[in-house]
């Protein structure tokens, strides 16, 4: 990896929802770059504000009741989060393509996915109907999907699962964008066709050196992928670092913990490691360290404040008041 | 589709047939005489007569099937001689279903009504529809907005107060307070000037007011909660996410699957059309089919009564196909083959 300049800079995103049993902060404060052509996963469990995150990127939150508190998102010069809705749309499918978890409803039932592919060319391009056609064709062919032609005219419950993601995958790179958000692609498909999937995004990744913002809650699928992994809890960023190091050398206890909770081939008879109590409630902003409660390292300082997320070693980053390698209080407290 | 249509067709019929063996059973099990109405001082052997001459003394069975030849094979040969100016068969004497209180071919009679009904129950339909429609999708798309608790304050009013009461509180107050509207509906109207078409409009502003009121309440509601339902889908999301605007993502994404339960819906409401009104047409005083019914029942003419309940089963049954077959041609995933 040579050091680029980032062509999405995220900064102290924060995203309320304002719900009749109080506000929910799913995002607090999330600040990330992605570079140009990078491949960047983003894990988490359910609700550790990952996927609202990415939409709130491209504000695709129900809005009311979300609403985005805070933050910036430079993207090509221009700020997404205070763009007009006008503007955004341009970005929305013609810069930044989104592939969202379930293809069965995420595609529209009763529209053909030809119609639905040539769709956001109609609206980012001005390619004549016939250009439009052969570039839908062009992009099922991309994807993998035989008969390509004919397929236009298919509905979606026509396709299987996995070539209703090959559809979506198509979709979204319809207009070339520079980046792809992925929210969970694989996690509605078995385990055969997640691996179709997987490789289809790899090699389009080579091919046309998108950026792609993988979301998964399975850190294996994205040993293999990633360049570089965020780790999210409770709407946070708790560690960020290049993948293999992250694999090698989690210096968050919540990471540690994800990576003990994947079964292992060659760990066989060695007990998995779960994490033991609730995810936070998002119901009040941290003010101490959301995983506090779970961690087995847990001190005063812990429950006092909440770390910062703050560079250990070069390209990686943890917010824990714990160090990991020294058994011992970081920051000298 | 061609193969499915036609087998719907074909079990139609039986449908249809039982429909009638049910009507006509009824029927003649309920009290009535086709000389009841007749003055008392006639005397018993030429009532008698009337009754022998009237099939009336037939066993049941016989009755019935008497009256099926006339309502599948003559009415129909009847009504197709009349559009046609043909004659099939003895067109000049052949037999038809007469109506005991007046004497009339019953059919004859319902075509007579029918202008009526239709102009102010299609009226209302339409009138209906194209109010609703937009009502409710607005409604949907602007959840707990100002226009969304005004529209569902105003169909709850509309679904919730009968047209009996509505009718006549428009009667007291647009007719007798402000004298606008004349109370009665006025079926010897000829339209063939503006004043006189003017005055149609006008008969024709309250009752048609008060049964869309009707319509639109129920009508705009259900559009509200299947746009609702389709709103919060995920495919939604996805057209929002190609950088679709809000109008395209409700008009060609939204729209597009919360209105094939609506479509079905109004097929199905059509015969209704057809049916009449029967309690709105009392109070405005309108001639038409609901009207035709309710005096028919109270005089006892069951060959009208019976026409007129077959007709209706008879539309049920052709709109009910024709709400199916939509359903299918809208919605890509029903397949009937």
């Amino acid at each position: 990896m040579t050091a680029q300049s980032p062509i999405l800079e995220v900064k102290d995103l924060e995203t309320q929802f304002h719900t009749q049993d109080g506000t929910v902060h799913a995002v607090n404060g999330v600040s990330f770059d992605l570079n140009s052509g990078e491949f960047l996963g983003v894990v988490g469990e359910s609700g550790s504000g990952k996927s609202v995150t990415m939409m709130s990127l491209l504000r695709l939150i129900p809005m009311p009741p979300g609403k985005i508190v805070a933050g910036q998102a430079m993207f090509e010069g221009r700020d997404l989060l205070t763009l007009e809705l006008e503007d955004l749309r341009t970005v929305r499918g013609g810069r930044i393509g989104f592939i969202f978890q379930d293809p069965l409803t995420s595609l529209n039932p009763v529209l053909t996915i030809g119609f639905q592919i040539m769709e956001s060319l109609h609206i980012h391009t001005k390619l004549s109907d016939e250009k439009r056609e052969a570039r839908a064709i062009e992009l099922l062919q991309l994807v993998g999907i035989p008969g390509a032609k004919k397929r236009l005219e298919s509905y979606p419950h026509e396709l299987s699962g996995g070539m209703r993601q090959r559809v979506m995958i198509a979709m979204s790179l319809a207009c070339s964008p520079r980046v792809i958000i992925a929210d969970e692609p694989t996690t509605a498909l078995d385990v055969t066709i997640q691996a179709q999937i997987i490789e289809i995004i790899r090699d389009l990744r080579e091919k046309l050196g998108t950026a792609v913002i993988w979301i998964t809650h399975d850190l294996g699928v994205i040993a293999g992928l990633a360049d570089r992994v965020l780790v999210m809890y409770g709407g946070l960023i708790v560690e960020e670092a290049p993948v293999g190091e992250l694999y090698a050398n989690p210096q968050h206890p919540y990471t540690e913990g994800l990576l003990g909770s994947i079964p292992r081939l060659d760990q066989k008879g060695m007990q998995l490691i779960n994490i033991k109590g609730q995810p936070p409630s998002l119901y009040q902003k941290p003010d101490s360290c959301p995983f506090a409660p779970r961690c087995p390292y847990v001190f005063d300082r812990c429950r006092e404040e909440n770390p910062p997320l703050l560079e250990v070693k070069m390209g990686h980053s943890t917010a824990c008041w714990w160090d990991m390698d020294n058994q011992r209080p970081r920051y000298g407290s | 589709m061609a193969q499915y249509v036609i087998r719907r067709i074909l079990f139609a019929i039986p449908t249809l047939v039982v429909i009638s063996l049910i009507i006509f059973a009824i029927l003649d099990l309920a009290p009535g005489d086709p000389t009841s109405q007749l003055p008392l001082t006639l005397p018993a052997e030429v009532r008698e007569q009337i009754r022998e001459s009237l099939g009336f003394n037939d066993p049941f069975i016989i009755q019935w099937l008497k009256w099926m030849q006339l309502m599948f094979i003559n009415e129909p040969l009847h009504i197709i001689d009349s559009i046609f100016n043909t004659c099939i068969g003895d067109c000049e004497s052949r037999a038809r279903i007469i109506s005991w209180s007046s004497r009339a071919p019953a059919v004859d009679i319902i075509f007579q009504r029918l202008p009526q009904t239709l102009w102010v129950l299609g009226a209302s339909f339409v009138l209906g529809i194209l109010i609703a429609i937009p009502v409710g999708i607005i409604s949907a798309y602007k959840q707990y907005s100002a226009f969304d608790n005004i529209g569902t304050f105003v169909t709850m009013i509309g679904y919730s107060a009968p047209t009996f009461f509505t009718g006549i509180l428009a009667i007291i107050v647009f007719s007798v307070w402000l004298g606008w509207f004349p109370s009665f509906y006025d079926s010897t109207l000829v339209v063939n000037s503006w004043d006189t078409f003017l005055a149609h409009v006008k008969q024709m502003a309250m009752p048609v007011a008060v049964l869309t009121l009707f319509n639109t309440a129920a009508l705009s509601r259900f559009t509200r909660a299947s746009v609702l339902d389709n709103l919060n889908e995920d495919y939604v999301r996805t057209a929002r996410s190609k950088g679709l605007g809000e109008t395209m993502v409700v008009t060609t994404h939204v729209m597009r699957n919360s209105l094939i339960p609506v479509v079905t819906l109004i097929a199905l409401q059509i015969p209704g059309i057809f049916a009449g009104a029967i309690i709105t047409e009392q109070i405005f005083r309108i001639n038409g089919l609901g009207a035709l019914l309710i005096t028919a029942i109270g005089q006892a003419d069951v060959p009208m009564v019976q026409t007129l309940t077959f007709m209706f089963a008879f539309l049920i049954v052709v709109f009910n196909l024709i709400a199916d077959v939509t359903y299918g041609i809208l919605d890509p995933r029903i397949r009937y083959d």
